[in-house]
């Protein structure tokens, strides 16, 4: 997987639950549809390239981006790509 | 389930709300039947046959044959029983010296002007003509030969059926199927008097006419008139197998009309629930295919896709498989292989493919043709109502006052359930229809749209924001369903949310495209004018914003209290047979069968303990993930049953680089598909007759598919999937498929209840089915929403990015049509080849004008993605700036041009948005060369004497 795609799909993500009156809550349904519908491995490759390339980081929405912060132990907390 | 080709006719149908129970005598037997009932129905329902010729209980009561005539005390004259309805204490006769003379004259006038050609007759045997004759005794005909009709030419034009007015007996069962069941009006009986002949539109050939070879007539001709090609050739069948409908999501029940393992024809099944004895031209004629000489009907292997395939036993090409799924798997990684379940194949198919992905292959790689098309109902309906699944029977449609068709074309796509939707409308119900293209519904005979929005490709939600605005600022809200059923801190949200002034018809009109008080119009009409049911299709899932458009509906149902009842609800129309049984499976890499999902312990434990297996409580990879994975080297083997992503995934060079990425590509199907020619495995596949199984259509109701011939390969599709996971050290011990449903049942709270001796005795039942509803479900959300509470979901309307430019400023939707079916595999080797041979791309006549483009002219359309030549159909069915193509053919590229864009949700592609330019050229595009030689490649690769060669050379196209 490719972190550009990845990072399209997690702005899409956050396109649709920006819509959320409260910004806290939405973050978390961010990370919630994350965990519940991308594979571990899609979730490590956006964090690797989160941590790795800085453009990936100015590519993030910012609701995204910090959901992602925020959340980093729900979305990676048991990787099985083994 | 063999029973006789002989259906019992009552004569006429049962009243449609059957009233108060009437006793009548007939011939001195007292008889009770509802209020209503005709005389005919009911001395047919006490066992008494009355002589009848237009009569059938498929059609209202016409009363012109003469022939069912009876006595009725009191009452003078000979009244024909058909057309007269019962009373209480009537004394009837039906049979007497009058009565048989009478009918004696009236079968002689008949036959007087008949061909006595019967026992070289294709009817010879099952002929109503026939039997009456037969019935009232007649010996002889007096008149002496005059002016008749025995001359008449027969019309061959059909390549199904034939016309043959040399015996018709102008008892208009034709003309009214056509006109009550159908209701194209494609037939008329044209003439007075001796010179009345049923004639196709205005003196056309079939072939030539409006009719759409439903086959409705054929089924309502008493003689053989009209009679299948098959019948002409083959003679009568002897016995019929109760079977369902491997084609749409309709799953109409059909009888497979038998000549030991031969099929002579298909007939619509009268006591289907589904399609109450109606058909479409597929599902009726369109079965040649599965004895087709293109068949692959031995397995076959190769290393790779630039060597020859080689044929191999069973074993062979199983351990083959299995060997490659292991050697990927230890150098790369558990999670480096999966597979693609299809809606074409069954209930226990798809349940078997994800069992042993989830076992065998000890990951959740997982995924279905769902993903591409109605993924997104799954998610915005469990969301919303609590289950992935529409709510309504198909009957529904009978009491809905508002219809609201958006992003379906029920009439192409859905034709039967297309056919109930007309006679509701011709009955007086209000339709609105929102779709880019004047769709027949819009205008048809007896039938017109009160509101057709041409909305924008791509502006559905910003559509639906917009009427649910008018409805909550005009105070259209049921206050009482939403206080009683919903979450109020959701409705409080959404009420807010749609009340904005960015969402009313005035702010969006420009951006839909469509007035804002035709907006306003729409909205009132759905909100107040009785029970309202929306049905929408692949023109509400197939965006990037599928997800939230199917949540804008459930919205808009449960403000206006449209749901719970009959003629209300949210109908997705599935595009394939088995779409919702495929998702019930547990096909997605998320969820384990029943909708739960993998990292709800409680439910994986349960499988865990059954299937005696650890299950990896982790999502899998969806389709598109798979195919992106492999492009980055991480995804190495795919399993694909039945599925074809080469042809109908978007995006064609990007699914075609995934799939020569990888390293054992298996493919089981019936015909080498344009995926096939980049594997490595190829499996043979059975066809829906030569196997056990079930279909769940889209008001989900299970029907049994029947075994009616043994699997040309020697295996059915169960059994593969069954030694494949014996290969890979996963025994899988069934007997047959029923053996799997009863391990559904006993894992799935909403299919507990079903069972083959279940579904024989009911004949089909839509879950859920358990003890609380132990005949099943055909309306839920009742009392209560699956989920409790009704949740309503924000719909904040985004923009597609995929937008119009001075580049590329035309927009690209697609769809299906009538006669082909999805990729085309069944249907294009099918004489249903005669209505589309080819896609085409329809253009406004301006935006042709501008570019100089006439009709048939050989066009180029161009995206971000790719380039493809059609030739063009000018056409004002689609509005300027759009333009419009089906996918039925693979020379035509349709998803080279498709775009990577998809739902945000689920992934599905946005294959109804794609910005182009179109231009006219002399040439195929480089793809198409590129495919046209790719195909000669690999015929070339396939064992010497194969029968697969003609395969390729009918999708090789331009």
């Amino acid at each position: 997987m490719t972190p550009d795609k990845l990072v399209d799909m997690a702005n899409q993500i956050g396109s649709y639950f920006a819509t959320d009156p409260q910004p806290e809550h939405a973050r978390r349904q961010i990370a919630e549809h994350m965990k519940k519908f991308w594979a571990p491995s899609m979730r490590v490759t956006l964090f690797e390239a989160l941590e790795r390339d800085a453009g990936v980081e100015t590519q993030l929405d910012e609701l995204v981006k910090r959901a992602l912060v925020e959340h980093r132990a729900l979305l990676v907390s048991s990787p099985s790509n083994a | 389930m063999t029973v006789s080709i002989y259906e019992p006719d009552l004569g006429t149908p049962a009243p449609a709300h059957g009233g108060a129970p009437v006793t009548l005598e007939i011939n001195g037997m007292p008889v009770t039947v509802p209020e209503g009932t005709s005389v005919m129905r009911a001395a047919a329902e006490a066992g008494l046959a009355i002589p009848k010729l237009c009569a059938t209980d498929s059609l209202e009561a016409f009363g012109s044959c003469r022939l069912c005539v009876v006595e009725i005390e009191g009452r003078r004259g000979f009244p024909a029983s058909c057309t007269t309805p019962v009373a209480e204490g009537m004394v009837v006769h039906t049979q007497s010296d009058r009565l048989a003379t009478l009918r004696r004259n009236v079968m002689e006038l008949y036959i007087s002007d008949h061909p006595l050609d019967c026992l070289t007759c294709s009817a010879n045997g099952n002929c109503e003509l026939q039997d009456m004759a037969g019935a009232v005794g007649l010996r002889e005909v007096r008149y002496a030969p005059g002016e008749n009709h025995l001359a008449a030419e027969v019309d061959t034009s059909n390549p199904y059926f034939q016309f043959d007015p040399s015996k018709c007996i102008v008892c208009s069962r034709c003309v009214r199927a056509c006109d009550e069941v159908q209701g194209t009006l494609a037939l008329t009986i044209d003439g007075r008097g001796f010179a009345s002949m049923v004639s196709p539109s205005a003196h056309d050939s079939f072939a030539e006419s409006e009719c759409v070879s439903c086959g409705a007539c054929v089924q309502a001709c008493p003689t053989a008139t009209l009679m299948e090609k098959s019948v002409v050739e083959k003679g009568q069948p002897e016995r019929a197998v109760i079977t369902t409908c491997a084609y749409c999501g309709v799953g109409c029940s059909f009888r497979a009309e038998m000549q030991g393992e031969d099929v002579v024809r298909m007939v619509p099944h009268k006591d289907g629930k589904a399609n109450h004895g109606h058909s479409c031209v597929k599902g009726r004629f369109a079965w040649g295919y599965a004895t087709h000489p293109d068949r692959i009907t031995t397995p076959m292997i190769r290393r790779s896709i630039d060597e020859p395939w080689q044929e191999v036993s069973w074993e062979e090409a199983i351990d083959y498989a299995a060997g490659e799924f292991r050697r990927l798997q230890d150098e790369h990684g558990r999670n480096a292989i999966g597979a693609l379940t299809s809606s074409r194949c069954t209930n226990e198919e798809t349940y078997l493919v994800q069992k042993l992905v989830r076992t065998a292959f000890a990951n959740n790689n997982v995924d279905t043709c769902a993903r591409v098309c109605h993924s997104p109902t799954g998610y915005g309906l469990k969301a919303t109502l609590g289950e992935s699944a529409g709510t309504q029977d198909f009957d529904s449609v009978h009491q809905a006052d508002v219809i609201f068709v958006i992003g379906a074309n029920p009439t192409d796509a859905h034709p039967v359930f297309g056919s109930m939707m007309k006679q509701r409308l011709r009955d007086g119900a209000k339709l609105i229809v929102a779709d880019p293209r004047r769709i027949e519904l819009v205008r048809s005979p007896h039938i017109a749209a009160t509101h057709h929005l041409t909305l924008k490709p791509g502006t559905n939600v910003a559509l639906l924001n917009a009427l649910a605005h008018v409805i909550v600022t005009e105070g259209l809200v049921d206050e009482a369903f939403v206080n009683a059923r919903c979450e109020p801190e959701s409705f409080a949200q959404w009420r807010a949310f749609v009340a904005r002034p960015e969402n009313a018809p005035e702010r969006l009109s420009q951006e839909l495209g469509v007035p804002a008080e035709t907006v306003r119009a729409a909205a009132r009409l759905y909100a107040t004018g009785g029970n309202a049911a929306i049905y929408y299709g692949l023109g509400v899932t197939e965006h990037s914003q599928g997800s939230t458009t199917v949540m804008a509906i459930a919205n808009l149902a449960m403000a206006t209290g449209n749901l719970g009842r009959p003629g209300v609800g949210v109908n997705p129309l599935r595009g394939q047979n088995n779409v919702q049984g495929s998702c019930d499976m547990g096909s997605f890499p998320h969820e384990l069968p029943g909708y739960r999902h993998v990292s709800d312990t409680v439910t994986r434990q349960a499988f865990e303990q059954a299937w005696g297996a650890t299950l990896d409580p982790e999502p899998g990879l969806r389709v598109p993930n798979m195919l992106d994975a492999a492009l980055a080297g991480q995804f190495h083997g795919l399993y694909l049953q039945g599925e074809d992503p080469v042809q109908s995934d978007p995006n064609t060079q990007h699914v075609q680089a995934a799939l020569k990425a990888m390293q054992c590509v298996v493919v089981q199907d019936l015909f080498l598909n344009e995926t096939a020619k980049y594997a490595h495995v190829f499996l043979p596949g059975a066809s829906f007759l030569e196997k056990d199984g079930t279909f769940t259509n889209a008001e989900r109701r299970i029907s049994r598919v029947r075994r009616v011939m043994r699997p040309r390969a020697g295996k059915a599709d169960w059994e593969v999937t069954v030694a494949l996971a014996e290969a890979l050290g996963y025994p899988m011990a069934y007997a047959h498929p029923g053996e799997i449903m009863d391990e559904i049942a006993r894992l799935t709270p909403t299919f507990t209840g079903v069972s083959y001796a279940r579904l024989d005795e009911l004949g089909s039942i839509q879950w859920p089915c358990n003890d609380s509803a132990p005949e099943g479900t055909p309306i839920m959300h009742r009392e209560t929403f699956v989920r409790g509470q009704g949740r309503f979901m924000l719909t904040a309307y985004v923009p597609t990015p995929e937008r119009t430019s001075r580049q590329r400023p035309l927009l690209l939707t697609t769809g299906r049509i009538l006669s082909q079916y999805n990729v085309g595999a069944q249907t294009r080797r099918t004489d249903n080849v005669h209505w589309h041979a080819e896609d085409r791309l329809e253009i406004h006549p301006s935006d042709a004008e501008s570019r100089g483009i006439v009709e048939d002219d050989w066009v180029a359309i161009a995206s971000r993605s790719g380039e493809t030549v059609l030739r063009a159909a000018v056409t004002e069915r689609v509005q300027p700036g759009v333009v419009y193509t089906t996918f039925h053919h693979p020379a035509s590229g349709a998803n080279v041009i498709t775009t990577d864009n998809s739902d945000w949700a689920t992934n599905c592609p946005e294959y109804k948005v794609t910005a182009v330019e179109v231009a006219r050229v002399m040439q195929p595009s480089d793809w198409q060369r590129e495919h046209h030689a790719f195909t000669a490649r690999q015929w070339g690769l396939l064992p010497a004497g194969s029968d697969a060669a003609p395969v390729a050379k009918s999708d090789a196209g331009v």
